[in-house]
């Protein structure tokens, strides 16, 4: 369905002027290659700024990359970059061209720029605003929404003229648990009805474990892995997750606490630890009896989850532990 | 580098390999232009209703202000009809070329282009709809202008009618011009400021009088696009209008139009596949 090869982007470096800042030359996609297959929910996870957006840029056809291919459907998008329109649905990180227009006005008028006669557009503009639960809100101009409303209103204009691919860069940013369960089970639908495929740009991993089929984990523009969530989750199962609250500060009278602290992720009073099931063990032990105790407000042990996988895939943005 | 490991799929999921047509697949409908064009415009008058209302009673009030101003330097004649024709084409002036660069300079920079860009939708589209939309926006705003200019400056208000030939033909080189200017500048900041250059230039060159002007500054007269609308606007007041040379003059500011707007639209391909 959709495949990428040696995709590389390098934003160039930018010259500092007065009050501005020079940015350095950024290798935001380097040597890239994916595989899509027809009907996946194919996910790109990493951390802000590992080039998710860049990416998916290049394949909507937005940006010409530096080198390398992008073909979908047979297409090639970087000689063809304008059949990418053609393809495809692409839900931005931005909203601007929609902020002004009413809801049920944005979803109407992107149905008609994306080919619809009027009356196909209105028809698919109110069976999508009553899909995801516009309706209520359809004469409200996106501006004066909140902010998962007007991230919902944008979605729903991606979908009004069905696509084969949907290209969505964070569609549930800031969506209430209603919200989001109307998003993921109006793609659901459309892979059930149509086959469609979808490319889900998130950094959410709960989001990630439950709804994707597989994710590419993304860090500084490379893909560093490429799995199913279980697959992924495999690959460090051999830790566990031991996260410690103290009640006020980490008592580092301890020499034991005080021994764990460089291998711990802090955050406030919550220390994270990734350790081999026998050292949690002795962990749990240390802190749950002796002189630390006085000091814990509560303490969990999990298996892992995508989570930790993201941050043990991480590399040299965080510490923890790279097992990978 | 990835690794794609086959056979990790769920169940039901084809691999990249099943999926792999012989041959491209077919693609989606084009939006056509006339249908996209009008859907474009409708959603920006909307847009322009909601958002930029306040805007045009600026644009207005300023217009009739320099209009009472004037009245005490000049005092009719050529030059009463010069002011009053300036200052009504100057509303046109403000929305479509001011207020279009800066609207095409933020929706550059805020990434909004991208939401044309992934719509299989003629540029031209893009750029006639929204340039039309802050032209007929004007509208309200350039009429009360011109009628009030007339009973200032006791001109008539026979010929008024010429405004509907007049707004469409200035808004659209006034447009393209503001269109072209946000969709080049390289930083919003320099979009919305040509937009105010180009604007103050309008005030400058078609309000005053050009008999009190020197040479260059009326060749400048002569190269900005309103120019003409407001030549046109201004004969039509004469006891017995030059129809001819109003004709002229329009078909200048036509031809103007169509240039500007080519080159908006080049503009609008440029800024929106970076
Ligand atoms: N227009 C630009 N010019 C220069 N550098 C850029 C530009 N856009 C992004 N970058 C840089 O390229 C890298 C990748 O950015 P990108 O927007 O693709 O990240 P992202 O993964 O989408 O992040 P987020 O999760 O915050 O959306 C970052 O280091 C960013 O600073
Ligand atoms: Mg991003």
């Amino acid at each position: 369905m959709c495949a990428v090869r040696g995709l590389t982007k390098t934003y160039p470096a930018v010259r500092g002027r007065r009050g501005v800042p020079a940015t350095p030359e950024v290798r935001a996609t380097d040597d890239v290659a994916l595989d899509i297959g027809r009907g996946e929910i194919f996910g790109l996870l990493g951390p802000n700024g590992a080039g998710k957006s860049t990416l998916v840029r290049q394949m909507t056809g937005l940006m010409r990359p530096d080198s390398g291919s992008v073909e979908i459907l047979g297409h090639d998008i970087v000689r063809h970059p304008e059949r990418a329109s053609r393809i495809l649905a692409y839900l931005g990180q931005e909203s601007s061209a929609l902020d002004d227009l009413t809801v049920s006005l944005a979803a109407e008028t992107t149905g008609r720029l994306r080919g619809l006669d009027a009356r196909q557009a209105r028809a698919e503009r109110d069976a999508v605003l009553d899909e995801l639960g516009l309706t209520a809100l359809a004469s409200r101009p996106l501006r004066k929404l909140s902010g998962g409303q007007r991230r919902l209103a944008c979605f729903a204009a991606a979908l009004v003229g069905e696509r084969p691919l949907l290209v969505l860069d964070e569609p549930t940013t800031g969506m209430d648990p209603v919200a989001r369960r109307a998003v993921w089970s109006a793609v659901d639908r459309r892979r059930a009805e149509h086959g469609t495929t979808v490319l889900l740009v998130t950094h959410n991993v709960i989001e990630a474990e439950t709804v994707l089929d597989r994710v590419a984990v993304l860090d500084r523009g490379r893909v560093i892995a490429c799995d199913t969530p279980n697959g992924l989750k495999e690959q460090v199962a051999g830790e566990v997750r031991v996260e410690l609250v103290w009640r006020e500060a980490a008592p580092l009278h301890v020499p034991e606490v005080a021994a764990l602290r460089d291998r711990t992720v802090e955050s406030g009073r919550r220390w994270t630890l990734r350790l081999a099931p026998e050292e949690a063990r002795t962990v749990v032990a240390t802190v749950t009896g002796g002189a630390a105790f006085a000091a814990l407000d509560d303490f969990t042990l999990a298996t892992p989850s995508l989570e930790d996988v993201y941050l043990a895939l991480g590399g040299a943005v965080r510490q923890g532990l790279v097992k990978a | 580098m990835s690794v794609v490991p086959a056979g990790a799929l769920p169940a039901g999921v084809l691999t990249a390999e099943e999926a792999a047509p012989p041959r491209p697949a077919a693609l989606g409908p084009r939006a056509r232009l006339w249908p996209s064009l009008a859907a474009v415009y409708r959603a920006q008058l909307s847009r322009a209703r909601v958002a930029r209302i306040p805007l045009l009673f600026v644009a207005t009030f300023q217009s009739v202000g320099i209009m009472i101003l004037m009245r005490g330097v000049v005092d009719g004649g050529g030059e009463a009809r010069a002011v009053v024709a300036g200052s009504s084409v100057l509303v046109v002036a403000f929305v479509a070329l001011n207020l279009l660069a800066q609207y095409f300079g933020q929706l550059r920079a805020s990434g909004g282009l991208d939401h044309y860009a992934t719509l299989p939708v003629p540029p031209a589209a893009v750029v006639l709809g929204a340039a039309g939309a802050y032209a007929s926006f004007t509208v309200p705003g350039t009429v009360v202008t011109a009628v009030f200019g007339c009973v200032l400056y006791g001109l008539p208000l026979a010929h008024l009618w010429i405004l509907a030939a007049v707004i469409p033909l200035a808004g659209a080189a006034l447009a393209g011009l503001g269109a072209a200017l946000g969709l080049l500048a390289p930083r919003p900041e320099l979009a919305t400021l040509l937009g105010q250059l180009g604007m103050s230039a309008a005030l400058l060159l078609g309000v005053l009088p050009p008999e009190r002007m020197p040479e260059i500054v009326r060749l400048a007269r002569d190269l900005l696009p309103s120019t003409y609308g407001v030549e046109a606007f201004a004969r039509t007041f004469a006891p017995h209008p030059d129809w001819a040379h109003v004709l002229a003059d329009l078909a200048v500011c036509g031809v103007v139009g169509v240039i500007s707007l080519a080159v908006a639209t080049w503009a609008y391909r440029r800024a929106a596949v970076r």
